[in-house]
């Protein structure tokens, strides 16, 4: 296929902005705890793009280093999370984000 | 060591007896616990004695050792340290503070025998010769003031002494009450004092007085005449001192005669260079606010029928002359006059107190007479004092009192027109008492009648004891002190300039504030006669009056309440003033704690509103997060440029 | 070419993350999740990031999904949620969609206010941490990390522990002993009782 345009970095980041947005909303707007968390999975997989974009417009290998730290953490972060939700759910199987609200004040 | 370092040791006896007292008084009850006092305060007036020989000792112009026991406070600019001041002034109200207290102290032990609280009392008399010790030589104005606070708390102790008595208990009262807002005025002026110069150590103080400003000067010099008028009863502040008389004798002898009353007096004496450096108005204030108390109070003691009331306003109205003699510059007079009076007003005070002993707790006049056949040592001492104040030569009031009459002639005729007939008047309610007690009829012999209403205990069958000479522990202080009365005068004659010991003793003191004047000897002479004549023309009306008989009294009920003034004053406290201060009181409670409260209260209510956002639910939180952080971008993103 | 690529792994992206937010099922979503992470993948690779690419695909679609529809099935919570309603009021879908809107437009103004460039500084020729093209990228990322950034991977590691301890301690079953009172079963049971 012949390049009709140059695809500039800047593509890149703008498709990571729209992926960040859609996993905002999505955290915001669902209820059930899973789909909440891969919303978040969905974000932090924004943030490597832009990144990796960002290492290579820079020509830093920092930027990588940062992609394999985040993905370390997301993935402790899925662990300690799906635990908790574990937890959560066992007692009350359909139980939601909603209902985890003793801590009112 | 330097003897004149041992000043500290001073104050430090009659302490060490009070505390000793205080934990060991009642064991040691009476009579060890009165001498044990006793020995403290002559300790105490020996140790004043060496002092005052070491400061002789000196150079005139090197007489003036400070002695720090430590530093007091250190707080910001403030460094006060616990110190003393042996200088010719102080060294002079201590003498005769330990002298007539140990006199006082011995006297009392006859006098209080057989009170269940003996020992308490030489507890608080005791505390009260360190207080006025303290005040005397501190060597800056926070320690004179931590004595005037704890003479004026003493007086509170020693007058209530006897408050099963609900009287007794609201005289303490009233002198404490009286005396704090005189106190004000003496607190305000260490702040002026300490805002102008820096410091309220006198030898920085009165070396720097010459560089304050005259505003401030006055201001300081007044405020502290104010605490002045508290301490040393003068109008408006007198009020407490006649009621002060529920109080034992010997503490009306002490306290409110020979000591306490004069530490006002000694303080302006101490601050002349800031009334030197103040408006001439300054010091005049105080000349007329001294004669005209003089004045007020001499009439009123002409209608009192209570000997020691008589007394009172006796000491208000002697007050008053030291006063004049400090607003008119005569700071000399002032010290001489209250050194006599002190040995006169405390005789008579203590002879009133052998007196009201010997007629078994009776104290008005009405029901004595005659006394002088039963009783005739207190009788012979008494009628000393009587010469002394009265002014009569050779005795010792006579030189201090023409001194003063002296320098308000060369101030102002109209002060001097007062203060003469003052002396007349002085002269006048001093004779009746001594006629209406120690002359004429006896009549105590007489059952009571519906108009002398005595304080004495009435049985049904009125048994007439026969009045008593009082023993050798209160007849030898009145012969001291009237020895005293007699020879005092010898201090300061104004013959010629070597025998002013007492002028040039106090001359480093003074500085050069000490007016002279140019009055011709003639002069002084001819003032010198008048004074006497007035003494002596007072001494004969009361005779004809009250010996002879010759002349209806003349007592009207006017003076007999004292003016009114002191009814007026309960009722405009007690009505108007009463209302004034329920206002303040809710203004305070309403407003000040209300606003406090209000403080309180809006906080909780506020909490209680943001805890509606505290919903519990993530999502909301979650979208708070995002909220903030969008908040966050735009905020970087416009500071950057970057929109 | 890198244009076709782009193309097609960014819509396979951007297709994904609808799918995620927009399925009622759970399980539907984690797969949507699936193709999100591919195409973030071929999209690495097209960045010349390879070793990111393959590490991506391993972890991210092949662990961490893995564990999610482990849960998924394990405690069958399978179930669709009604995304028609929503218990917390409207404001909630309100806030959330200019909130995603605000987050969108945002960063897009700040590339537009650079020109599309990175105001950040470019690695010079002698740089520790320059990207070179002619290295393996791998050895490049390795050198990096354990070199410059030695103690955050210590950190890391560490973290990896503490996330499996925690995970130990909060998904074992709890023995009736040591049983506390829980407000939701309890209210759960009272609800469920008459």
């Amino acid at each position: 296929m012949i390049a009709v345009a140059e695809v500039t970095p800047v593509w890149y980041l703008v498709l990571g902005s729209i992926l960040f947005s859609i996993g905002a909303v999505g955290l915001l707007v669902r209820r059930n705890p899973l789909v909440m968390f891969m919303c978040i999975e969905l974000m932090l997989n924004a943030v490597t793009l832009t990144f990796v974009t960002f290492s290579r417009m820079l020509r830093d290998v920092d930027g990588q280093a940062v992609v394999v730290f985040v993905l370390v953490v997301a993935a402790a972060e899925v662990v300690v999370g799906l635990g908790i939700i574990v937890a959560l759910l066992r007692k009350q199987p359909s139980a939601t984000a909603d209902d985890v609200n003793v801590l009112k004040g | 060591m330097d003897t004149l370092d041992l000043v500290w040791l001073i104050p430090a006896l009659p302490l060490a007896g009070f505390i000793v007292l205080l934990v060991l008084g009642r064991r040691l009850g009476e009579p060890v616990a009165g001498w044990l006092a006793t020995a403290a305060c002559g300790a105490a007036f020996l140790t004043t004695l060496v002092v005052f020989a070491a400061l002789v000792g000196e150079d005139p112009e090197q007489r003036r050792h400070v002695y720090d026991l430590f530093t007091w406070l250190h707080v910001g600019g403030l460094d006060v340290k616990a110190g003393f001041l042996a200088d010719p002034l102080s060294i002079t109200m201590a003498l005769f503070v330990t002298g007539i207290g140990t006199l006082i102290h011995l006297y009392s032990i006859g006098y209080m025998h057989g009170d269940p609280k003996f020992a308490k009392f030489f507890v608080y008399m005791n505390l009260f010769v360190f207080s006025m010790l303290m005040l005397v030589l501190g060597s800056n104005m926070l320690i004179t003031f931590l004595g005037w606070e704890g003479v004026g708390a003493c007086s509170y102790f020693l007058i209530s002494f006897w408050f099963s008595k609900d009287a007794n208990a609201s005289a303490g009262k009233k002198a404490f009450i009286t005396n704090r807002i005189g106190d004000w005025g003496f607190m305000t002026a260490m702040f002026l004092t300490f805002a102008t110069v820096g410091s309220l150590d006198y030898s920085v103080v009165l070396e720097r007085a010459p560089q304050i400003a005259p505003v401030t000067a006055t201001a300081i010099a007044l405020l502290l005449f104010v605490g002045a008028c508290g301490k040393s009863a003068q109008l408006p502040l007198f009020v407490w001192l006649p009621d002060a008389m529920a109080g034992p004798t010997p503490v009306s002898a002490l306290i409110h005669a020979a000591t306490m009353v004069t530490s006002g007096v000694y303080l302006m004496t101490r601050v002349n260079p800031i009334l030197a450096q103040s408006y001439s108005w300054g010091p005049d204030v105080i000349a007329w606010v001294g004669v005209i108390t003089a004045l007020f109070a001499a009439t009123i003691a002409v209608a009192q029928t209570d000997i020691k009331k008589v007394l009172a306003y006796s000491t208000v109205s002697q007050l008053g002359y030291m006063f004049l003699a400090v607003g008119t510059g005569a700071y000399v007079a002032a010290i001489f006059h209250m050194v006599t009076h002190a040995f006169f007003k405390a005789l008579m005070f203590l002879g009133s107190g052998s007196v009201i002993h010997g007629m078994h707790d009776e104290q008005d006049m009405r029901r004595m007479g005659g006394l002088r056949k039963l009783m005739p040592i207190t009788a012979a001492t008494f009628i000393v004092g009587w010469l002394a104040i009265a002014g009569v030569p050779p005795f010792a009031g006579f030189w201090s009192k023409d001194e003063i009459l002296l320098f308000a002639y060369d101030k102002s005729p109209a002060l001097w027109a007062i203060g003469l007939v003052t002396a007349l008047l002085t002269a006048f309610y001093m004779s009746r008492q001594v006629f209406m007690v120690f002359f004429g009829d006896e009549r105590w012999r007489k059952a009571p009648t519906a108009d002398t209403d005595g304080t004495a205990e009435h049985d049904p069958e009125h048994h007439i004891v026969e009045p008593h000479e009082s023993p050798w522990p209160m007849t030898v202080p009145l012969v001291v002190l009237a020895g005293l009365a007699i020879v005092g005068g010898g201090l300061n004659l104004p013959f010629t300039g070597k025998l002013k010991f007492l002028e040039h003793w106090l001359e480093p003191v003074l500085e050069g504030n000490e007016r002279v004047i140019g009055v011709a000897t003639n002069t002084k002479v001819g003032l010198a006669l008048i004074a006497t004549l007035a003494g002596v023309a007072g001494i004969v009306l009361a005779a004809r009056v009250y010996l002879q008989k010759r002349n209806r009294p003349v007592e009207p009920e006017l003076l007999a309440q004292g003016w009114y003034y002191d009814s007026t004053i309960s009722a405009f406290m007690g009505g108007p003033g009463q209302k004034g201060f329920d206002a303040v009181a809710a203004f305070d409670a309403r407003v000040i704690d209300g606003a406090v409260n209000g403080v309180a209260t809006s906080v909780r209510g506020g909490g209680k509103g943001l805890r509606v956002l505290q919903s519990g639910f993530v999502r909301s939180y979650a979208l708070g997060v995002a909220v903030g952080a969008v908040g966050l971008l735009l905020f970087f993103l416009t500071r950057a440029g970057g929109l | 070419m890198e244009l076709f690529v782009f193309l097609v792994a960014g819509a396979a992206c951007i297709i994904g993350a609808l799918g995620v937010v927009l399925n009622s099922n759970p399980v539907h979503a984690a797969l949507s999740l699936v193709g999100t992470l591919f195409g973030i993948a071929v999209l690495f690779i097209a960045q010349e990031a390879n070793f990111l690419a393959a590490v991506q695909v391993i972890v991210y679609a092949g662990a961490i999904v893995v564990l999610f529809l482990f849960v998924l099935m394990l405690l069958g919570v399978d179930r669709s949620e009604d995304l028609s309603i929503e218990p917390l009021g409207a404001g909630q879908r309100i806030a959330a969609v200019i909130v995603g809107l605000a987050v969108l437009a945002l960063p897009l103004m700040a590339f537009r206010s650079t020109e599309g460039e990175a105001t950040g500084a470019i690695a010079g020729p002698g740089d520790a941490n320059l990207l070179r093209a002619e290295v393996a990228d791998v050895a490049q990322l390795g050198e990096s990390i354990f070199t410059t950034y030695l103690f955050a991977f210590e950190v890391t590691s560490v973290l990896l522990v503490i996330a499996v301890v925690g995970a130990v301690v909060l998904a074992r079953k709890v023995k009736r002993a040591d049983y506390v009172e829980d407000p939701l079963v309890a209210a759960a049971e009272a609800a469920d009782a008459p």
